[in-house]
């Protein structure tokens, strides 16, 4: 297991390695100049200020210079905001993103084993059928639009109230924080739930069912003990990577709800070409989705013997 | 002992008919297309498909608008509108000479988009009055809307509203300013109901009529029409949905074939060189998979650069494929190595078929039912991702529409204008919906061993 985990870690740095020089290459290739937009930049001016940034050196020097900053774990200087290091900046807003993340993965992943457990045991009678078509309804719309329609809602049920029962927009305590959540879950809600239902589905008429139903089981216990703790198997799998969609998902749900998450303000650097914090952010989520998946993986071991095996 | 003759040891007839097959023997596709045509959900999102691929390419053919065209006349309208203009005489000053006053605020005359003209007597207390314009009615928290003129002086009681007037109610509100300039607390409000009409001169001008066209004051003529109703700048909503269909689409359906054909290509070769250049190849994908999807599309869209009048799409449909082949490429690697442990793949190799030969007859054959499944599943996540990018900004550059950037338009007055949210996403809504039922539906069809899971 120490072996496997050990392993993982070593592929996971060197796919950061990846992600960082695909990132230092690509932002290379950005049309413009960082020093473009300051005014009454004088010859002399310029090549002082292209020295201090490195930015008159060969290409791989520059690279193995970005490198070596970034095994120190110095991200650079924001090119837009005063005395911003990058650092703060992930610090500040990183917390934000992640709590929302958080509260979007354990609403998703709670949801679709519910409503996936619950589509399989009332196979084509009226509770599967009402949940699968809310279930295609959440694939289908587009999370901003459901963004909008739920902050509408909101609008009116505080209109009914006559006070503020859930706050439309903001960040602070956790009222905020529940209705972005579950916007930000919901895609991937509906795509958990579907795969609880077959893989539901598969183990409801397996043979150990049958033996435990033969043996006298009583149904709630076949269902908590048998069913679900195998069909929640291939959910578990495809956390990782749901982890991954939901938090770079973020930033529609944060500019619709103005929460200032690390996703907003990623935007807001690209559109002022913040050359340091659009690469620094892509590094740094680029590293954490890594992470996160060797973690699941991690995780799986332990709950899949059969996984530890191989 | 019977006589046996020499005729009792014909040979019998053989009958080949007994073993001959009965029923037409079907194909692969044959097959699945029986199949795919008794699911009804299938087959139903397979004529929304054709339906949205007629609409994208020969909408344009029937409905000939320019998208980028405005009507001024008729900004942000929703769909069935009155779209009736009275035509009047040019805009004349008004004489306030002989009026008859002492009903308070008042609109006198017809309000119309042209003019409003209100008149009022002196508010008591009053050492001026402000006017202002609402499109709501004033409640209690007095919000009175936008002021529109203001007169120290209790002689003037008449004022001429010629802002921006559109068919519709409008609440004007007469507060009067105390010795400071400060508001006063006895306001009066009145309804004006504004009716469209436009000169001969204006009508000419927007090409509505022709110079000779005889039309006189009074007669009525009829605005442009725009089914779907128009968007924040007058611009057709439907002409506009059908360009924007061209890119959503264009982006949804080319990038998934592009990558899938990459996938593909690069998947088989992984599979069935195996060994070291498996394991080389395959890693390399893995990377590919790891980079954070939607941060690197915007990083290469900014990476390609956008021109001045470049609508962002081919940077777009780029990233999509440089960023979504590996896991095509996984699963054909993995439907090629189990294929080639097959049977049939021996055979064929012992009867001498060269490798050329087993990857075109067999291999890819065999792994195309994967394949057409996967791309319909890609399908609505590549639309998805355009809507996505398009709505933060990071899509396609104005003034070229997709889906996605008229949502982000719409939200900004989806309380007023509710319909240039809705159209844009309905249609990306009933389009992902669609290829997603015909995915399941294909995966049904196409793929025995997912046939009887649902």
């Amino acid at each position: 297991m120490w072996k496997y985990i050990l392993k993982r870690l070593v592929q996971g740095i060197f796919t950061v390695w990846f992600i960082a020089t695909a990132t230092f290459f690509a932002m290379h290739n950005v049309p413009g100049d960082p020093l473009l937009n300051d005014r009454a930049v004088t010859e002399s001016i310029r090549a002082n200020l292209e020295a201090k940034y490195g930015l008159d050196q060969p290409v791989m020097t520059q690279y193995a210079i970005y490198l070596g900053n970034l095994v120190r774990g110095d991200l650079g200087i924001s090119f837009t905001q005063e005395n911003r290091e990058v650092n703060d900046i992930i610090r500040d807003h990183f917390p934000v993103s992640a709590i929302l993340g958080i509260l979007a993965v354990i609403f998703a992943a709670a949801g679709g084993v519910l409503w996936g457990a619950l589509t399989a045991i009332y196979r084509n009678r009226w509770p599967d059928y009402v949940i699968m078509f809310l279930v295609i309804l959440g694939i289908s719309v587009p999370s901003f639009v459901v963004a909008a329609i739920s902050q509408l809602l909101l609008v009116n049920v505080n209109g009914l109230f006559g006070t503020t029962v859930l706050p439309v927009a903001g960040w602070g305590t956790v009222l905020h924080m529940l209705v972005p959540a579950m916007v930000l879950g919901l895609g991937t809600m509906a795509y958990l739930t579907r795969l609880m239902r077959s893989s539901m589905l598969e183990i409801i008429s397996s043979d150990f069912v049958r033996t435990a139903k033969a043996k006298g089981v009583p149904p709630a216990r076949i269902f908590a003990k048998h069913q679900l703790r195998n069909a929640i198997l291939p959910v578990i799998t495809v956390l990782g990577p749901s982890i991954a969609a939901i938090t770079t998902g973020g930033f529609v749900v944060e500019l619709v709800f103005a929460i200032p998450g690390l996703g907003r303000y990623f935007v807001q650097a690209v559109q002022q070409l913040d050359y340091t914090v659009i690469m620094g952010t892509t590094v740094f989520y680029g590293a954490f989705l890594v992470f996160m998946v060797i973690v699941v993986d991690v995780l799986y071991g332990f709950i899949d013997p059969r996984v530890r095996m191989e | 002992m019977t006589d046996l003759s020499s005729t009792d040891f014909q040979p019998i007839e053989a009958h080949r008919e007994v073993h001959a097959i009965s029923r037409p023997s079907q194909s692969y596709w044959q097959d699945a297309w029986s199949r795919l045509k008794v699911n009804k959900r299938a087959l139903v999102s397979l004529y929304l498909v054709i339906g949205l691929l007629l609409f994208t390419i020969a909408g344009p053919w029937v409905w000939r608008v320019d998208p980028a065209q405005q009507d001024l006349d008729q900004m942000s309208q929703p769909p069935g509108t009155d779209r009736s203009a009275l035509i009047v005489s040019d805009y004349q000053p008004w004489n306030t000479d002989g009026l008859n006053f002492g009903e308070g605020l008042a609109v006198e005359g017809e309000a119309t988009t042209q003019v409003v003209k209100l008149k009022w007597d002196a508010l008591p207390g009053a050492n001026g009055h402000r006017i202002y314009r609402n499109i709501f009615p004033i409640g209690p928290e007095r919000s009175y809307g936008i002021p529109r003129a203001e007169f120290f002086d209790n002689k003037v009681v008449t004022f001429e509203d010629r802002l921006d007037l559109k068919p519709g109610t409008y609440y004007y509100v007469l507060v009067p300013l105390g010795p400071q300039g400060q508001l006063l607390e006895n306001y009066e409000v009145v309804e004006a109901d504004v009716h469209r009409v436009t000169t001969i001169v204006e009508a000419v001008d927007r090409g509505l009529i022709d110079e000779d066209s005889g039309l006189q004051v009074g007669d009525e003529i009829n605005l442009a029409f725009h089914p779907f109703g128009t968007d924040y700048l007058g611009r057709d909503l439907l002409a506009r949905l059908m360009a924007g269909a061209r890119v959503s689409l264009f982006i949804g359906i080319g990038a998934p074939f592009l990558f899938v054909l990459f996938g593909v290509v690069y998947g088989s070769i992984a599979g069935f060189m195996g060994g070291r250049v498996d394991q080389v190849v395959m890693r390399f994908a893995d990377f590919v998979v790891a980079l954070p999807f939607l941060l690197f599309m915007i990083l290469f869209k900014i990476a390609f650069g956008i021109g001045p009048g470049e609508s962002g799409v081919f940077p777009m449909l780029v990233a999509l494929v440089v960023l979504m082949w590996p896991a095509t490429a996984r699963l054909v690697r993995g439907q090629i190595l189990q294929i080639r442990e097959q049977g049939y793949i021996h055979a064929s190799q012992l009867l001498g078929a060269p490798t050329n030969y087993l990857i075109l007859r067999h291999m890819i054959p065999n792994t195309l039912g994967v394949v057409l499944v996967t791309i319909t599943f890609a399908i609505p996540s590549a639309i998805f991702t355009e809507a996505f990018l398009s709505f933060i900004g990071m899509g396609v550059a104005p003034p070229t529409p997709s889906w996605g950037s008229m949502s982000n338009e719409g939200i900004k007055t989806m309380l007023t204008t509710p319909h240039e949210l809705i159209f844009p996403a309905v249609f990306i809504s009933i389009t992902v919906l669609a290829f997603n039922l015909l995915g399941d539906g294909l995966r049904d069809a196409l793929d025995a061993r997912m046939r009887n899971q649902e």
